[in-house]
């Protein structure tokens, strides 16, 4: 046993040398994203309750009016583990919005306000509609766009992500794009009309004109209205939208934990008595 | 699954039962009285280990199969359905998710260790190929398991495999046609993908009675490669085994959970959180990471049809395995040469995972045709010479005197050949 796992980690080793040795993939990315550290990372993570408020807040405000979110309904706004504005206040924010439904007993669509358990409406009525209104290019969808985006770190990095458990790499990538507008392309970098320069993007010429400026919303909890603070929050929550059970995830994933290893110490022990009188 | 078993009821219902259908002895002589060697390592305990995990991806992909809808138009909001709106549903679609990851490093590992002590040698040789044959199911299930949240990579690495059979000469278009139901990867396909994800695990279990029925047959083999010889080499199934094999099942499972509740779309793709666009092409299709080092064989034959054949090959040959290594000493303990070639061997595939990830450009082509060529020089060249040339060490008597030295050579001493459910023989 032993000698085979030492076997195996020299192996490993070797394998692992060889994957240094290697040019790295080549990172089409351009900019690396920069870990700007979330309250939601690591095995204990959770959201900031105050952060997704205000996240929403930016979305609601600014991202909505080009970007959709359709898997997320009103009700969510208000459940455990997420922003959790008060009944009330999702209400009051539903009969803000209006939805078609239908058709009715006369068989006609009509328009009402929307209830708890409506989808966000979109801002466009389809696909064919929001490029026509951004020179062609589609805003993705919000809901799961923090984990649809990622940027590649290498085998090196990659490994110790695992051993580490970073996977925030989504909301650091929308972090670093919304703050990333005001560098200077590179000599000769030219976009087609219409494109912005942004490093972080794939290619670097992006089709969203930079989105938000310092002051744009308002914040209520006297939050600094900058354009960090704004990217920091609507990346947060974005994330809780993508994944709307990871508090609940971490926190069982503990429990879980701390049972399995308490479950193996005593099975080892088990395992050890009723072996004692084997030579094996 | 050894014959005649030494469950003896003494409870008259129990009794009467034994009388009509002998099941229970039947569980009793195959996990309780069952003789395994006293000399088994941890790798020993993968095949309980991959016991358990067909298990799990089935009781949870039934329950997600309840919540789930195989049609283009809603199979991504399906399964984000389940991620956010069934009770624990995120629980069993990672569980399952990473489920399939853990099942193959299991099974690599349980391949490795067979490779590394012989396992595969006679009497051994049809246990082997039924694992084989598990191995071959399990990539077909893994593979039409991830078209089906039908997310970007679904769709593109349902497209790019699916193609590898238009290779075949004259009848490939046909075929293609035929696997997809239509003339592209489209609502058909995703159908039969569904039907036939739910029906090769329960295959897969078939097999895996039949892979458990051959192991009791000829009884294990162990690190020594030795066979058993008498009782004394041997310990009971229960409370040894069990025991043994459920200490590594709960540590396994504490790596499964890392991945279910801390990092569980580390060994994912992100462009999965995209749905399906046909007309979309990610710019990299990657498979899961458990196919790259065959997808690195298929990329590194220039030609279409000879990819696909050496991909299919670089299994097919694990079937003539126990006739390609000549060796008559199974375990690399003894083999001082084979033991080398062994890591150069699990390094080569390894680093063929590696390129079978890279983009198929430069350097990448060049090693990965290098790593090609040697993983079939392993099978086809170097064991079949290795075995001729290489001098074994002395082998131990018996198991009882590999673990406790010379004079314990065990009581009776029985020929080899006969070593199979040795507790009627001692
Ligand atoms: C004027 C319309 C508009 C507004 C307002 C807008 N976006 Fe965008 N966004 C776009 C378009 C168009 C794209 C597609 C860009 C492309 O593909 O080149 C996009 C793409 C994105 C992407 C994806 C980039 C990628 O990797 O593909 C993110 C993230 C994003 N927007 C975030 C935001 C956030 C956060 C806000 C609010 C602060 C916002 N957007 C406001 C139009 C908009
Ligand atoms: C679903 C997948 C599989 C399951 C559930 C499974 C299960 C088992 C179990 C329970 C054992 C006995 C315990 C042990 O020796 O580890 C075993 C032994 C064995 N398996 Fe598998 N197995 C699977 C796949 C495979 C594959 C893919 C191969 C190889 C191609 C393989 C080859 C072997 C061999 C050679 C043995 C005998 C090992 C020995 O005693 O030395 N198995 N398997």
């Amino acid at each position: 046993m032993t000698h085979a796992l030492v076997q195996a980690v020299k192996a490993a080793a070797v394998a692992i040398a060889v994957f240094a040795a290697t040019p790295s993939l080549a990172a089409e990315g351009g900019a690396h994203p920069e870990k700007a550290g979330w309250s939601f990372s690591g095995p204990l993570g959770h959201f900031d309750r105050g952060q997704l408020q205000r996240g929403f807040k930016v979305y609601r405000e600014v991202c909505a009016s080009c970007h959709s979110m359709n898997l997320i309904s009103f009700r969510n706004l208000m459940e455990e583990g997420g922003p959790e504005f008060s009944e009330g206040q999702v209400r009051q924010l539903a009969s803000e919005y209006k939805v078609t439904d239908g058709p009715n007993d006369a068989g006609e669509m009509f328009e009402r306000p929307a209830r708890l358990s409506d989808r966000f409406p979109s801002p466009f009525p389809n696909e064919q509609a929001a490029r026509a209104a951004q020179g062609g290019a589609y805003p993705p969808d919000f809901s799961l766009l923090a984990k649809a985006r990622t940027y590649s770190r290498g085998v090196w990095l990659s490994l110790l992500d695992l051993v580490l458990q970073y996977q925030e790499h989504g909301p650091d990538y929308i972090h670093a794009l919304l703050t990333g507008y005001d560098h200077q392309p590179p000599e000769g970098s030219h976009g087609q009309t219409g494109l912005h320069y942004n490093p972080y993007f794939p290619g670097g010429w992006i089709a969203m004109p930079k989105p938000i400026s310092d002051g744009q919303v308002e914040y209520p909890d006297g939050s600094p209205t900058t354009v960090e603070q704004y990217s920091r929050d609507v990346s947060a929550f974005m994330m809780w939208a993508a994944e709307p059970h990871l508090e609940t995830r971490k926190r069982i994933g503990f429990q879980v934990m701390v049972f399995l290893i308490i479950f193996a110490g005593l099975l080892y022990f088990t395992k050890k008595k009723v072996w004692s009188d084997v030579a094996h | 699954m050894s014959g005649h078993s030494t469950y003896n009821p003494q409870n008259p219902v129990l009794k009467w039962f034994e009388a009509r259908l002998p099941i229970v002895g039947l569980i009793h002589s195959s996990f309780v009285a069952y003789p395994t060697p006293r000399n088994l390592n941890y790798w020993w305990t993968f095949g309980a280990i991959l016991s358990v995990m067909l298990g799990v991806q089935i009781i949870t992909g039934v329950v997600l199969a309840m919540h789930y809808t195989p049609h283009v138009d809603l199979a991504f909001n399906s399964v984000e359905h389940i991620m956010r709106d069934v009770n624990y549903g995120w629980l069993l679609r990672y569980m399952h998710a990473n489920g399939a990851s853990m099942f193959f490093i299991a099974v690599y590992i349980h391949m490795f260790r067979g490779l590394y002590y012989g396992s595969y040698k006679a009497p051994r040789e049809v246990l082997w190929m039924l694992g084989v044959v598990i191995f071959l199911l399990m990539m077909a299930t893994g593979f039409m398991g991830y078209v089906l949240p039908w997310g970007q990579m679904s769709l593109w690495g349902a497209i790019v495999i699916t193609n590898l059979f238009s290779a075949i000469p004259i009848v490939g278009e046909y075929v293609t046609t035929w696997l997809w139901g239509g003339f592209s990867v489209d609502n058909p396909t995703l159908n039969r993908f569904f039907s036939l994800h739910y029906l090769l695990p329960f295959m897969i279990a078939g097999v895996v009675g039949l892979h458990i029925w051959a192991l009791h047959v000829t009884g294990q083999n162990n690190p020594t490669g030795v066979e058993v010889k008498s009782t004394s080499d041997t310990v009971a199934f229960t409370p040894y085994a069990t025991l043994k094999d459920g200490f590594a099942v709960v540590c396994f499972f504490i790596f499964f959970a890392w991945f279910i509740f801390y990092t569980p779309n580390y060994l994912g793709h992100a462009d999965n959180y995209i749905r399906a666009n046909p007309l979309q092409t990610p710019a990299h299709i990657v498979p899961e990471w458990y196919f790259l080092p065959f997808y690195a064989i298929l990329r590194a034959i220039p030609s279409k049809l000879g990819g696909v054949v050496a991909m299919f090959s670089a299994i097919i040959v694990l079937f003539f395995l126990p006739w390609l290594d000549t060796a008559k000493v199974r375990s690399a303990k003894y083999r001082p040469l084979y033991r080398y070639f062994f890591w150069i061997f699990v390094v080569v595939c390894i680093l063929l995972g590696y390129i079978g990830a890279s983009p198929p450009e430069g350097l990448y082509i060049t090693v990965g045709r290098l790593l090609t060529a040697y993983y079939f020089l392993h099978f086809l060249v170097i064991l079949p010479v290795l075995g001729l040339v290489e001098k074994p060490l002395p082998l131990p008597a018996s198991i009882t005197e590999a673990v406790l030295g010379p004079n314990h050579g065990g009581v009776s001493v029985v020929p080899s050949s006969s070593a199979a459910a040795p507790e009627r023989r001692a």
